[in-house]
């Protein structure tokens, strides 16, 4: 095995972890919310920093890579799109770190009626799907999985579309707790985001695996 | 434009079939580089484009290779003429044991050309193209081997161009030299590629990558993969080339 093979190897185990992690934020903040568990929202705001951690160390790797071993073809390929798929779970990171806050701060004062009007579950549960399916096909390189869960991110798309309506449903029922129901909508505006991400975490893996840019392509 | 193009070319060391069917077009004004593993053919191939082979006992070739429409392996064709016109530039600096003037006139003088004057300018014109006018104008009558190995090396590439080649051949130019040197190698390689067409053999993938417009990948006596150098290196279609490219193999 060349030097470069134990780089990428070590490369490609860094980044699985942080997908680990960003899927397991997701998953505490999903747990807390349901169980309204302030300290387990604070845990994950906390280990959010594990989070911006990882994408130094991932940055870092790509940059002596790049400097010691200049890769060529798939090996090149495999470092930038690492760089991006690395960027994209830190912004996964930031708002999974913004739901724990609001669980942290209004948590106890968001009936579930109202999460569940928004259908805030659901959406973390699509988005920690997707999460999973994506490490799937990053260790496999499956680009057909990749683009596969990119077509979830309609089903977070359709939610979000609704959000206007139930968010303008709830105000003029419940007049006042419209901070607090502006504050949910939010969330599913950052939630509908994450799908977006995660949607370009699979044009990442089907630019290294097949060369194919797949980025601000409809569809 | 095509500038040199091989028609099914076999070449043959007594029994060592060293290219097999060999189909490549090279355009005027480009760089192309040729890669591939010690003995995948790559050298055999450069050096047939002036016909350096010809010396080798067993040595023997088919097929066609074109420069300019002409099949250089033709009875007919005088070598002195092809390789005015293809001139090849070695692995390692062969300078004369001769001043530097001298070295860059030599090529001029035994082509017949007496006027001294259209010699001094000639030999100016070339050491100016090959950027080393600047480092020797004050000193043409010393010994070439008072250079250092880069400037020995464009030396060689200016006598090269004083006989007004339209093709040079570069024959790994850079292996024996240290990274500056080998960088104005390579931006000399980039300057002339405007006025002259350059094949290079090299073993530095990252040389290949910098300087060359079209890169060929030799295996086993084959020509695997031919294209736009941008292509080889980012996205190469056969797995072999990717193999070798990124060290896996060779």
């Amino acid at each position: 095995m060349v030097t470069l093979d134990i780089e990428l190897g070590s490369l490609k185990e860094n980044l699985l972890e942080m997908l680990d992690l960003v899927k397991s934020q997701l998953a505490k903040s999903k747990k807390a919310l349901e169980q309204v568990d302030i300290p387990l929202a604070q845990e994950v705001v906390e280990r959010e920093k594990r989070v911006n951690a990882l994408e130094l160390l991932i940055d870092k790797d790509c940059e002596n890579i790049l400097a010691l071993h200049n890769p060529v073809a798939t090996d090149l390929r495999f470092v930038l799109s690492t760089i991006k798929i690395a960027g994209d779970l830190e912004s996964i990171g930031d708002i999974t770190k913004a739901l724990a806050r609001f669980i942290e701060k209004s948590g106890k004062k968001a009936s579930r009626t109202f999460v569940d009007k928004f259908q805030i579950h659901s959406m973390i549960e699509i988005c920690i799907s997707m999460l999973t399916d994506m490490g799937e096909a990053i260790q496999k390189e499956d680009t057909h999985l990749a683009q596969k869960i990119a077509k979830k991110d309609s089903a977070l798309n359709e939610i979000n579309k609704n959000a206007p309506g139930v968010t303008s449903e709830l105000i003029k029922a419940n007049t006042d707790k419209i901070e607090l129901i502006l504050k949910l909508f939010t969330i599913t505006r950052k939630l509908e985001r994450v799908g977006d991400f995660i949607k370009n975490i699979g044009a990442e893996v089907v630019f290294h695996i097949e060369a194919k840019v797949l980025k601000h392509k409809k569809g | 434009m095509k500038i040199i193009e091989a028609i099914d070319v076999n070449a043959y060391y007594g029994d060592n079939h060293a290219l097999t069917n060999i189909n490549i077009e090279i355009k005027e004004n480009t760089v192309t580089a040729l890669i591939g593993p010690s003995g995948c053919g790559k050298s055999t191939f450069l050096r047939m484009l002036n016909r350096m082979n010809d010396y080798i006992e067993g040595f023997r070739n088919e097929g066609t290779l074109l420069i300019e429409g002409k099949d250089i392996y033709k009875k007919k064709v005088k070598l002195e003429d092809l390789r005015q016109h293809v001139g090849m530039v070695f692995q390692k600096p062969n300078p004369f044991p001769k001043s530097i003037y001298e070295n860059v006139a030599y090529g001029l003088r035994i082509r017949g050309v007496k006027n001294e004057k259209e010699v001094e300018e000639r030999v100016e014109k070339s050491l100016k193209k090959a950027v080393l006018w600047g480092e020797v104008k004050d000193s043409l009558d010393k010994s070439a081997y008072s250079l250092s190995g880069g400037q020995q090396q464009r030396l060689c590439i200016a006598r090269t161009l004083a006989v007004k080649p339209s093709i040079i051949l570069m024959d790994e130019p850079a292996s024996a030299l240290d990274p500056l040197s080998t960088a104005k190698i390579e931006e000399l390689i980039a300057e002339l590629r405007e006025q002259y067409t350059i094949v290079i053999v090299t073993h530095n993938m990252h040389q290949a990558s910098r300087v060359s417009d079209r890169t060929a990948f030799f295996y086993l006596g084959n020509l695997i993969e031919y294209g736009k150098t941008s292509d080889i290196f980012t996205n190469p279609k056969i797995k072999q080339t990717e193999n070798y490219i990124s060290g896996r193999f060779g």
